[in-house]
């Protein structure tokens, strides 16, 4: 599958909600938890190699669903590989230094998804259109998108 | 750079809803060919990440454009319906695209301007913004005596900051109560605007479906089902100016909006 590499490259070297060295293990056999930069940038997580001189990056899956995001221990928490039903130990694992520091990024991540920014702005929407009759997204022009419908119900 | 290709390919085809779909023809870019040929492609987009695909019936992407740091914009190609997707970076190459028509390249435009994560993070901030100072504003119309309304009439505000209303309490169809003599009380709960003789606020306008879109809004989950639609009756003075005051801001905002649309900006 192609895709845009250099504009990826290009963001993950943004401005990141939130980055730190933590210890983390990739979905693959035998793959131990080492030392990585991990740079929530958007809805991308990436993470550098940071022993060697040339930087190596490797995002994680662009997009996941709160259901692949757990928090399994105390300080640590996984990431589960979207597609891949039959084997359920293929996730990123992060081993934080504190369980503060893991609440952080669990919370960080949950709010990362699009899905999360598409419901609260349904929410904020509702909310303020129920306050004043009036329909805050008609102001940009995007009152009438499909993905910002409230379901059946609305009217 | 490494990207789980398994994991988004997974995440293109998989049942959440598209966000706009639709053939576009993509120009293809060969450095060592004179001359510009398209090819007809199935785009789907999905949040943040336009993929497109062989086939409309291919069971995996083709390939995937990232949606952020772009520009849409309409491009002056020698095809008719052409735009085209910019990036920030001088050296990135531009996407081409042709539409089917007018209608099409218009919907599609909206759609990619629009798609990024950073946009959305701009709109929802605004909303949060114009929920609190509605809240502000309703809570110090609020202070001031109100003429009564009629009783039974349901209504709901969300602003835990609200003086009690001598109102009866209800309860609602969703479990949720909202009033009571003793306090208000916050949150997501909803109640059905009934009548009670006074005239409701006009409806709101029906869901326009665009030719070019099978998309499909699904509801949110997480918000109830039962949850409808209920726009404050506007029988205070009070209510009649807050309605004004924010329909200058909103004429403003829009004109500034749509002078950016013109300019092709997101």
């Amino acid at each position: 599958m192609r895709y845009n590499e250099r504009e990826l490259l290009s963001l993950a070297r943004q401005p990141a909600e939130k980055a730190a060295e933590i210890r983390m293990s990739v979905p693959k056999k035998g793959s131990v938890l080492k030392k990585r930069l991990v740079k929530l940038v958007v809805n991308f997580l990436f993470y550098f190699r940071t022993d060697e001189a040339e930087v190596g990056i490797g995002p994680l899956a662009g997009v996941w669903e709160q259901q692949q995001l757990c928090q399994d221990l105390p300080g640590a928490f996984s990431l589960s590989l979207a597609g891949f039903i039959e084997e359920p130990e293929r996730k990123y694992c992060f081993e934080c230094a504190t369980e503060e520091q893991c609440q952080e990024w669990v919370e960080a991540l949950r709010r990362a998804s699009y899905e999360f920014l598409r419901r609260s702005l349904i929410f904020y929407r509702n909310e303020i259109q129920k306050m004043t009759g009036k329909d805050p997204l008609e102001q940009y022009g995007i009152s009438e998108e499909a993905r910002f419908q409230l379901g059946a119900h609305r009217q | 750079m490494k990207l789980n290709e398994r994991s988004v390919a997974h995440y293109a085809t998989c049942d959440s809803p598209a966000d706009h779909t639709g053939f576009l023809r993509k120009r293809v870019e060969r450095h060592h060919h004179h001359g510009t040929s398209y090819q007809r492609r199935w785009f789907v987009l999905k949040g943040n990440l336009l993929f497109y695909f062989e086939e409309r019936e291919s069971r995996e992407p083709m390939g995937l454009v990232v949606l952020e740091g772009c520009t849409v914009e309409l491009c002056e190609a020698a095809e008719e319906f052409a735009f085209a997707i910019r990036f920030d970076d001088a050296g990135a190459r531009a996407y081409v695209l042709v539409a089917d028509g007018q209608a099409a390249m218009e919907a599609w435009v909206k759609a990619l301007s629009r798609a990024s994560f950073d946009y959305m993070r701009l709109v929802v901030r605004e909303l949060e913004k114009q929920l609190e100072e509605a809240c502000k504003s309703l809570a110090a119309c609020r202070k001031s005596p109100r003429r009564s309304s009629s009783s039974g009439r349901k209504r709901h505000l969300s602003n835990p900051a609200l003086q009690p209303l001598q109102e009866k309490p209800t309860t609602l169809e969703n479990g949720y109560s909202t009033w009571s003599s003793g306090g208000c009380v916050a949150g997501g709960a909803t109640s059905p605007d009934h009548d009670g003789g006074q005239t409701k606020p006009p409806p709101l306008p029906p869901r326009r479906r665009s030719a070019a879109s099978s998309a499909i809004g699904s509801p949110a989950p997480g918000l109830s089902p039962a949850m409808l639609e209920s726009p404050v009756p506007p029988e205070t003075v009070c209510f009649s100016k807050l309605h004004n005051w924010y329909g200058q801001e909103i004429a403003v905002l829009r004109r500034e909006w749509q002078e950016r649309q013109k300019r092709g900006h997101p």
